[in-house]
């Protein structure tokens, strides 16, 4: 019985598998969750792991460890791809929240509305999985099941965060909608990751929405039917933020109807994806 | 496994120093530097990282410490404001700041505010406003409006001092008198008083809008569970199970008895030490439950199958409001325009930072409840009924508030809390959650209103046809004065002849709605405010003008009929935004033409709204009583028993005071407020505390100085110093010295005693509503510059421009307070806030603004000095905010011409009032 705080990772996955005990990094989702009920009698406390900090680049691929924190990564230096999930850094609950929450905390808690799934979903996130046994990797789409379910096992730690390099001149942006400007749950988000060829023309496209369905997702349709388009063309062509849009199921809560939040994740589609063009552009 | 044992103590810095600390596994490190290292400069506000209140600093970075578990701290430096305060000087630099600029109201927020601004300025010596505002975006304040905070952060970083005025005479802009223990973490609020090893209370609640049940086997759960006192309900009530404000509707169960009405409603407290309490599952508490039907809107409640809550109140209806003048139908008939319309708004929660806690201490043959309120003597009458107690056993000794808004003139914790202490016969606390909070205490009444306004060709008002429901849920609390107010001040601020309006308050089976900020004012301004914008349309006037035309001046009546022949401000408020009015329109003429040039889809637009609100009690007698007594040494004590949660009172009420008697406040002793020592000063509601106990402060100053000068025979135009044991009476070049040892002292130690008494003249209004309801009305306008995006529905406010007449401003730095405020809690009722019982029962899911949301506010004071005022002075707090909603909603519509009906005008409610606009 205790809490628990390994300074190996291999002391960190023992405890993991013998325990059972409830992960914590930041915080930010476990006591919140609590509410007034006692805390669990065991707790896995992995923020003083050296392998689970920082942000590192080796061969083709960025690794980001699963405890780096949101102010971590706004203080990063990464390429201009990265600079939709730096936007959704800022957008995470607020600068206290930024201070502790974590990166793999975010996905771990498998909020429909976590500000960072739809980010790193347009990054091609991995997420590298650890246990007494050994490692694994699953892309991030498959690593978040449903409403707060993941496909971690029992024993199992999210280490690692890893990253492909995109394309030279790849640009990312970020836009959340909410009712109030900081702080809030978002009613709808979008994610875009987008680079051009010489002719200005979109050469490769990702784009992600979240809070729009149980888990954020890709719109590959609409990435698919961006190819070789430019600035102009999409200016000229609103049909196309709205045909692709049948991967997501909103529901109609306290934040939006179902209909106005998909009218809305296909307007914020649209500027993202233009505000990423003028950025390849620039 | 490589053994890392459970860590059994913990060490970190904590303010410079040394601290170790032995906590439970995942106990939070606000717990623990709370109960266990008497850091109680560490607010709680919501125990989910929604609010910012435990802001500290780690190793310099601002984090919660309601989510940062106690072992994450070892080996690390933690710093809250209590240990900056005394050792960095940024830390004093805002301080100072602070309070030159008003920027702590209550003072809940305040650590929290200053820890998280420590932070920035060690990062960013002289931040910007927009950083100030990104950085404190995660610290909810719910009294300033954050824009005196931002200043006061901006002006510390550039190392600017604000000059604080030198005399502290009526109309001078002192800084609060409790300033000070405010900025520094000193401030004791009620969480903040008992002693960490107290017995904890914790309530059973229904978690059913309504339902049945039976508590099982509690003598056998008692010796069962470890750590465990007693268990309380019903059956341990000694007097009278029920409580309210109204006389005739004291109608709620401390505990309910078979049958719970509303989700959150208390059925049983359980009692035992600190530790089990921590430890304790509620789902283990013996009580079985049946869900029943019940109805949770006002058609459901009037539907003619439903239950009723309150066998005598026939049809879920408890009261009715009416107010006629004229023939309204007749006005309507001849009207050449008419607007009609059917408005909405939901649940609004006060949502101070603070929740309800409280510490009963049983002594002296009696119970000591230490706790916020905003009506001591009301609290303590309460109890006396509830206890079956004479009302001199019972001492409410309040501790700083930490915001009220109208919910904390209700009893909430005092009864539970002191039941369990006299059960036990033990000192013993209680701290609402954050969920229990909301759960369980008053609310704003949603209002169903449907409003016919006519006006003839030339502009004038011709009939108002004005019909409400309002949803005061389970209990009466504050709902029959809703319903009296509306009626009187839904005409707004304008001259009718031809008024009809009703109100009905219907229960349901939700948390009751009581009072808040404007007594169902607000809602009722909403109706009146955004059809007057269409009339001014139909008949192609401008809607600044329109107002103006059909303002109330002296000599005009009110629909009530009263005549003021002094004292109407609201022409002079609405004329002082003409200039903004016509500059503010052409610039956003000017911005949308170039929008949509380059095809943007943003608009602004400018909206205006007028308001008026009645000081005090309507038609009901309302006295405040001031004491003061001079004691041998030549201190003058001040028993200051108006309770101030935020808004001032102890600095207003001592300025009125002092300079009635001819001294600085600056040499006044201010005790209480407490039932004990204080008389009393009425409750902190309708905007009567500056009015009402301002005057009796006034008049209490004046007995105390012609007591002194007739005891030397000097005029009126003396000069009174007091100092060690005497008084001097400069006077007519000669100096009078009266030695006060030499006098006789009262029971209570004065060499002189000066208690007085005002309330307020007003008659009883008649069947039509007719009579003399306020001594003085304060009046207010509104403009505002909105910026809505027209494909996301998205509304950001741009400015304010708020006039108020406040007939003398006693201090003009907490009118902009007071001002700046209001306007915050108006915005977040126009645009994000919605209490939805089971759904919205936190912080994060009920949204109130945040620094960003706030935008810079000039505020207009407009003085022409009441008569019946002290120095002239209104009461200003619930006006406030009476003009903001609707003036956003006329703002929006300016800017892209939805017409919205409904509050909260979230992003998707403008979005669908904009597809059905024209």
């Amino acid at each position: 019985m205790g809490y628990h705080v390994p300074n190996s990772l291999s002391d960190a996955l023992d405890i993991a598998r013998l325990t059972g005990a409830k992960v914590i990094a930041g915080g930010t989702d476990v006591f919140p969750a609590l509410g007034d009920t006692p805390a669990p009698a065991q707790m896995l406390d992995i923020t003083r792991l050296p392998e689970l900090r920082g942000i590192s680049h080796s061969g083709a691929t960025w690794r980001i460890g699963a405890a780096t924190s949101w102010t971590d990564i706004q203080k990063a230096d990464l390429p201009p791809a990265f600079d939709a999930l730096k936007l959704a850094a800022r957008e995470v609950g607020a600068w206290q929240i930024q201070n502790a929450g974590t990166v793999a905390g975010n996905i771990c808690n498998a909020s429909p509305a976590a500000d960072g799934v739809p980010p790193l979903l347009a990054l091609e996130a991995e997420v590298e999985l650890c246990s007494s046994k050994g490692s694994r990797t699953l892309p991030l789409a498959q690593m978040i099941t449903g409403v707060r379910q993941t496909a971690l096992r029992p024993g199992e730690l999210v280490s690692a965060i890893l990253i492909p390099d995109m394309p030279d001149g790849a640009q990312g942006h970020f836009q959340k909608l909410g009712t109030r400007k900081y702080l809030v749950i978002s009613i709808a988000m979008v994610s875009a990751v987008i680079w051009t060829d010489e002719a200005a023309r979109i050469a490769g496209a990702r784009v992600a929405v979240g809070s729009c369905s149980a888990v954020a997702q890709r719109l590959e349709g609409l990435e698919a039917d961006l190819m070789g388009q430019n600035a102009s063309d999409l200016r000229d062509n609103s049909a196309i933020w709205t045909t692709h849009l049948s991967a997501l199921s909103p529901l109609s809560d306290i934040r939006g109807t179902d209909h106005y939040r998909m009218d809305a994740a296909a307007e914020l589609c649209r500027r993202t994806v233009l505000t990423c063009l003028q950025a390849c552009d620039e | 496994m490589n053994k890392p044992a459970p860590p059994t103590s913990v060490s970190f810095t904590l303010n410079g120093a040394g601290a170790m600390a032995h906590p439970q596994v995942g106990e939070r490190l606000s717990q623990t530097l709370r109960e266990g290292m008497a850091q109680r400069d560490v607010k709680i506000g919501c125990n989910a990282g929604d609010c910012g209140a435990c802001t500290v600093l780690v190793d310099g970075a601002p984090v919660c410490a309601c989510l940062m578990a106690t072992q994450q701290a070892s080996g690390r430096t933690v710093e809250t404001l209590a240990g900056l305060v005394t050792q960095d000087p940024i830390a004093q630099r805002l301080s100072d700041s602070f309070q030159a600029h008003a920027a702590a109201q209550c003072g809940i927020c305040t650590p929290g505010m200053m820890v998280t601004s420590v932070g920035l300025l060690r990062e960013h010596p002289q931040p910007s406003k927009l950083q100030i505002e990104e950085a404190l975006g995660g610290v909810l304040c719910r009294c300033t409006g954050y824009r005196k905070i931002i200043d006061a952060v901006h002006a510390a970083g550039l190392g600017q001092t604000t000059e604080t005025p030198t005399t502290s005479a009526v109309g001078d802009p002192i800084p609060k008198l409790d300033g000070l223990v405010k900025t520094t973490g000193r401030d004791i609020f009620s969480d903040d008083i008992a002693p960490p090893d107290a017995l904890v209370l914790r309530v059973v609640r229904s978690p059913y809008p309504r339902a049945s049940f039976q508590l099982g086997d509690i003598v056998g759960f008692v010796a069962k569970t470890r750590g465990l006192e007693a268990v309380i309900s019903a059956s341990d009530i000694p007097g009278l199970n029920a409580f309210g404000v109204i006389p005739g509707f004291i109608d709620q169960p401390v505990f309910a008895e078979e049958e719970a009405r509303f989700r959150g409603e208390a059925v049983a407290g359980v009692i035992g030490t600190a530790e089990a309490m921590r430890a304790f599952d509620m789902g283990t508490f013996p009580i079985d439950w049946q869900e029943l039907p019940g109805a949770q809107s006002v058609a459901d409640a009037l539907h003619e199958d439903a239950a009723l809550l309150h066998d005598t109140r026939k049809g879920n209806i408890m009261c009715g409001g009416f107010v006629q003048c004229g023939e309204a139908d007749a006005a309507l008939e001849r009207a050449d325009v008419t607007a009609t319309g059917q408005f909405t708004t939901g649940f609004v929660e006060h949502a101070y930072i603070e929740p309800e806690a409280a510490y009963a201490v049983p002594e002296n043959g009696g119970i000591t409840i230490h706790t916020g309120t905003q009506a001591p003597i009301m609290n303590r009458d309460s109890m006396a009924l509830i206890l079956g107690w004479d009302e001199a056993r019972i001492r409410i000794a309040p501790t700083a508030v930490g915001g009220g808004f109208g919910s904390k003139l209700d009893i909430s914790v005092q009864p539970l809390v002191a039941l369990a202490a006299i059960k036990v016969g033990k000192p013993v606390r209680l701290t609402y959650s954050r969920s229990e909070s909301m759960q369980s205490t008053t609310k704003r009444h949603p209002a169903d209103i449907t409003l016919t306004v006519g006006a003839t060709r030339d502009g004038r008002l011709s009939g108002f046809q004005f019909l409400g429901h309002f949803n005061t849920g389970a209990y009466a609390s504050w709902g029959p004065t809703v319903a009296n107010r509306v009626p009187v001040h839904a005409s707004g601020p304008y001259q009718i002849s031809d008024y009809r309006a009703e109100s009905v308050a219907v229960h349901t089976n939700n948390p009751p709605a009581g009072a808040f900020r404007g007594f169902g004012v607000p809602q009722s301004a909403i109706a009146q405010e955004v059809l007057f914008d269409e009339l001014a349309d139909a008949l192609n006037m401008d809607a600044l003008e329109f107002r103006i035309l059909n303002a109330l001046e002296a000599g005009t009546p009110t629909v009530c009929g009263q005549v003021f022949d002094q004292g109407v401000g609201i022409k002079a408020c609405l004329e002082a935004l003409r200039t903004s009015w016509t500059s503010e329109r052409a610039a956003a003429e000017a911005f949308n033409n170039a929008r949509s040039t380059e095809g943007s889809a943003l608009r602004r637009g400018v909206g205006v709204a007028g308001g008026w609100y009645g000081c005090g009690n309507t038609s009901l007698p309302n006295p405040s009583t001031i004491k003061a007594g001079l004691r041998p040494d030549g201190q003058v004590v001040l028993h200051q028993g108006a309770m101030d949660i935020g808004q001032g009172a102890n600095t207003v009420i001592s300025q009125i005071f002092a300079q009635a008697l001819g001294i600085s406040v600056h040499d006044l002793v201010l005790l209480g407020p407490d039932t004990a020592i204080t008389p009393d000063g009425g409750k902190t509601s309708a905007s009567r505390q500056t009015f009402v106990s301002g005057n009796a402060a006034k008049l209490s100053g004046q007995s105390m100085r012609a007591q002194i000068l007739q005891m030397v025979n000097a005029s009126e135009d003396a000069i009174l110093a007091f100092s060690d044991g005497q008084i001097s009476v400069s006077d007519a070049g000669q100096t009078h010295r009266i030695d006060l040892g030499k006098l006789s002292t009262t029971a209570d130690g004065y060499v002189l005693t000066s208690c007085e008494t005002y309330d307020p003249p007003t008659k009883p209004l008649d069947a039509n509503g007719q009579g003399i309801p306020y001594a003085q009305f304060g009046y207010a306008a509104h403009l505002v510059v909105v910026e809505v995006d027209t494909v996301l529905g998205t509304v950001n406010v741009q400015n304010f421009v708020a006039a108020h007449d406040v007939g003398q401003a006693i201090n003009p730095l907490l009118v902009e307070a007071q001002v700046q405020g209001g306007i915050a809690q108006g915005l977040g009722m126009a645009l994000m806030e919605e209490y939805i019982p089971g759904r919205t029962e936190n912080l994060h899911d009920y949204l109130i603004p945040t620094t960003g949301d706030i935008p810079p506010i000039e505020t207009i004071i407009i003085q022409d000095p009441d008569a019946h005022g002290p120095h002239g002075a209104k009461g200003l707090g619930e006006h406030v905010l009476i003009p903001t909603s609707p003036a956003i909603l006329n703002a929006i519509h300016h800017a892209c011409g939805a017409r919205i009906r409904q509050v909260p005008a979230t992003p998707s409610v403008v979005m669908a009032a904009l597809k059905g606009a024209p």
